[in-house]
């Protein structure tokens, strides 16, 4: 168990930089889920800390000693692969053993290891056969296994439970979660899926392109997104952007040429005022407006009934962009009917359209 | 495929008979001629049945020895062949085993150079470099002894491109869990990489044995010490009878013994051999 503490860590690789200073601080036993799409740096950033890439400046450090250039063994991780990397010619118990081999545990003490990781994670009767008589849910297993025995300070993971089916990666996250309740083993965890991240992160990291877009628990990031970045990549179905134009005032925001709507807390107050934004706002966070005249004007394209919940999709006067609400229970709305939308001041996310930061 | 047509059956099998039956033959006139006596191989038309004298000759062969002089045992051209078989094929598999782990895994200065280096060997096989080969050998001492039979047929460019390519499937993952797990270098040889490679190693081991027990005019060149003679080559010699005619119901004997530890190597090792051609699972 230990604090993991990052600075100003960038990557190149030659010319090209695709990490561009990250500034993190884990504290002891915290579950940390490092997310973004596909490509924006976050394994090479979890392999930096495990010791398997260089770093190419900032450092690193683990419970208060500076990493930087320690080997992998060195360093008291243990990291889950994507495709679990288990030895394919050992058995179960020689995979989980493997490690404390090498650190020339003593026969009776890998055993009582062992044993007792199989047991935490159901392997026992699995511990005499190969990987390859495994199925995926326990091969995974085994990867964690493999990594328990050993005791390390940190578990690092890139996304370990990406090769499984839908239902069977929903019953793992739980595993997990439930396995770190109990063991409060610092943990850093990569994935591309947001979901995951929401549900097992005591706090998320969103790298989007070699940056840090937004470091906080996943409620905060839901709720209070600091860029179009996050609120677009948190959240599913994904948050609406309507882009419009301020008025100098502060009072109307212009959607399109010929829309207007009013804001409800003049925006001016904040200093917004004659500024190109873009509005941002959760399918689930519209309602349907009790007065007739105000509110955005919808257009309906298509409606499609989830049981709990109805989604409507349709389109703003003069855009093209395609607009998801979300309303619970059941509603019949025929294509072509303009339902008008409102949504609360404070489910209203605001960002500068140059910069796209939270306003 | 499966095939319902029974014309295609009845051609597929006819071709397959043919085959066999091309393969077969000469190995049956062989047992054949092993079977009968000096004065019936001679004769035409060949002998196409067996005759008696199987075991009187495997004893002529073993015991009393073939040959012009009848000094040479067939048991020590065996013997010298196995050792000359085995030299060959383990030190191949060692040499480039342990080159194309260098080649895979390690960043070293001229490394590209090596690699470049290694491949042109390919071009130039014992055969074509066989004089100065067999310049260094001789002036190294090396001639009538094992080493100056085996050495410069070690060193082989295409078993390192075999493993290097075995082990560029290796997944990256698995090196990576070693290092985490604590294994330098060695130690992922020695307990991943090589167990890995297993099957290609055996694959390997069997392609390279026949190369080796089957090695001709290397053997002639550098061995002129009859006791050091190996069987292929003693054949040949048997062949070269001065005066009399050649005692085909010996050299026919000696062909089949000389065709039996291949065999057993191929079919001691098939199951390895098969899935190391073929399995692509690591
Ligand atoms: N060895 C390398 N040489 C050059 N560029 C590399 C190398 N490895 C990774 N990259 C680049 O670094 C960037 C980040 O890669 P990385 O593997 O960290 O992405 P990722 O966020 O893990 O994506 P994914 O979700 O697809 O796994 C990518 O743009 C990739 O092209
Ligand atoms: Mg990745």
């Amino acid at each position: 168990m230990a604090r993991v503490l990052i600075e100003n860590i960038t990557k190149s690789y030659g010319e090209t930089e695709v990490l561009h200073g990250i500034n993190t601080d884990i504290s002891d036993g915290e579950f940390i889920v490092i997310v973004g799409p596909s490509g924006c740096g976050k394994s090479t950033l979890l392999r930096m800390i495990a010791g398997l890439e260089d770093i190419s400046s900032g450092t690193i450090s683990i419970d208060g000693r500076v990493v930087n250039t320690l080997e992998p063994k060195d360093r008291d991780i243990a990291m889950v692969f994507q495709n679990y990397a288990l030895y394919p010619h050992m058995t179960v118990f020689k995979n989980m053993a493997y490690g404390l081999k090498l650190r020339k545990f003593s026969k009776k003490n890998i055993k009582i290891r062992v044993h007792q990781a199989a047991k935490l994670l159901q392997l026992e009767e699995l511990l005499e056969r190969k990987p390859r008589q495994l199925s995926g849910g326990q091969r995974q297993r085994v990867a964690m296994g493999r990594c328990i025995v050993r005791e390390p300070k940190v578990f690092l993971f890139d996304e370990p439970l990406s090769n499984l089916d839908a239902k069977l990666r929903v019953q793992m996250r739980l595993e997990l979660r439930k396995l770190h309740k109990r063991l409060k083993v610092t943990s850093i965890y990569v994935t591309h899926d947001q979901v995951e991240a929401m549900t097992l992160g005591d706090r998320l990291v969103v790298i989007n392109d070699g940056y840090a877009e937004q470091i906080g628990p996943p409620l905060e990031l839901y709720e209070k997104p600091a860029s179009i970045f996050v609120a677009g990549f948190l959240g599913s179905p994904a948050m609406n952007f309507i882009s419009a134009q301020i008025s100098a005032d502060g009072k109307t925001a212009q959607l399109s040429e010929d829309v207007k709507v009013p804001v409800a807390n003049p925006l001016s107050k904040q200093g917004i005022t004659e500024k190109k934004v873009t509005f941002g706002i959760r399918p689930e966070h519209f309602s349907l407006s009790d007065k007739e005249k105000t509110g955005l004007p919808l257009r309906v394209d298509h409606a499609e009934f989830h049981g709990a919940s109805t989604m409507i999709y349709g389109r703003l006067p003069g855009n093209d962009e395609l607009i998801t609400v979300r309303l619970p229970h059941i509603h019949h709305i025929s294509p072509e009917t303009v339902l008008m939308l409102t949504a609360l001041p404070e489910h209203i996310h605001i960002f500068d359209q140059k910069t796209g930061k939270r306003i | 495929m499966i095939e319902k047509r029974p014309l295609a059956t009845w051609f597929s099998h006819t071709v397959l008979i043919l085959g066999v039956a091309v393969v077969a033959f000469p190995i049956w006139i062989t047992f054949v001629g092993a079977s009968h006596d000096a004065i019936r191989m001679p004769q035409v038309p060949l002998p196409l049945l067996p005759g008696d004298q199987f075991f009187i000759n495997l004893k002529a062969a073993f015991v009393e020895g073939v040959g012009n002089a009848k000094e040479q045992s067939v048991g020590i051209m065996m013997f010298n062949s196995l050792i000359m078989a085995l030299m060959i094929a383990g030190g191949k598999i060692a040499i480039s085993l342990l080159s194309a782990f260098a080649i895979v895994y390690f960043r070293f200065p001229f490394r590209m150079i090596f690699f470049w280096m290694i491949f042109i060997t390919l071009m130039l096989p014992v055969e074509v470099r066989i004089l100065p080969t067999f310049e260094v050998v001789a002036n190294l001492g090396m001639l009538n002894n094992y080493w100056g039979l085996t050495v410069p047929l070690i060193a082989s460019a295409t078993a390192t491109f075999m493993f290097r390519q075995v082990f560029l499937t290796v997944p990256d993952e698995l090196l990576e869990a070693a290092r985490i797990d604590g294994a330098g270098p060695m130690r992922f040889f020695k307990d991943i990489l090589l167990p890995v490679s297993r099957t290609n190693i055996a694959a390997l081991f069997v392609i390279l044995f026949i190369y080796g027990w089957n090695q001709y005019l290397w053997p002639l060149l550098i061995t002129t010490d009859k006791s050091m003679y190996t069987i292929v080559m003693g054949i040949k010699q048997m062949l070269e009878a001065a005066e009399e005619a050649p005692e085909w119901h010996l050299i026919m004997m000696t062909t089949l013994l000389a065709m039996i530890p291949p065999v057993l190597v191929v079919i001691g090792m098939q199951k390895l051999f098969i899935k190391g051609l073929t399995e692509t699972e690591k």
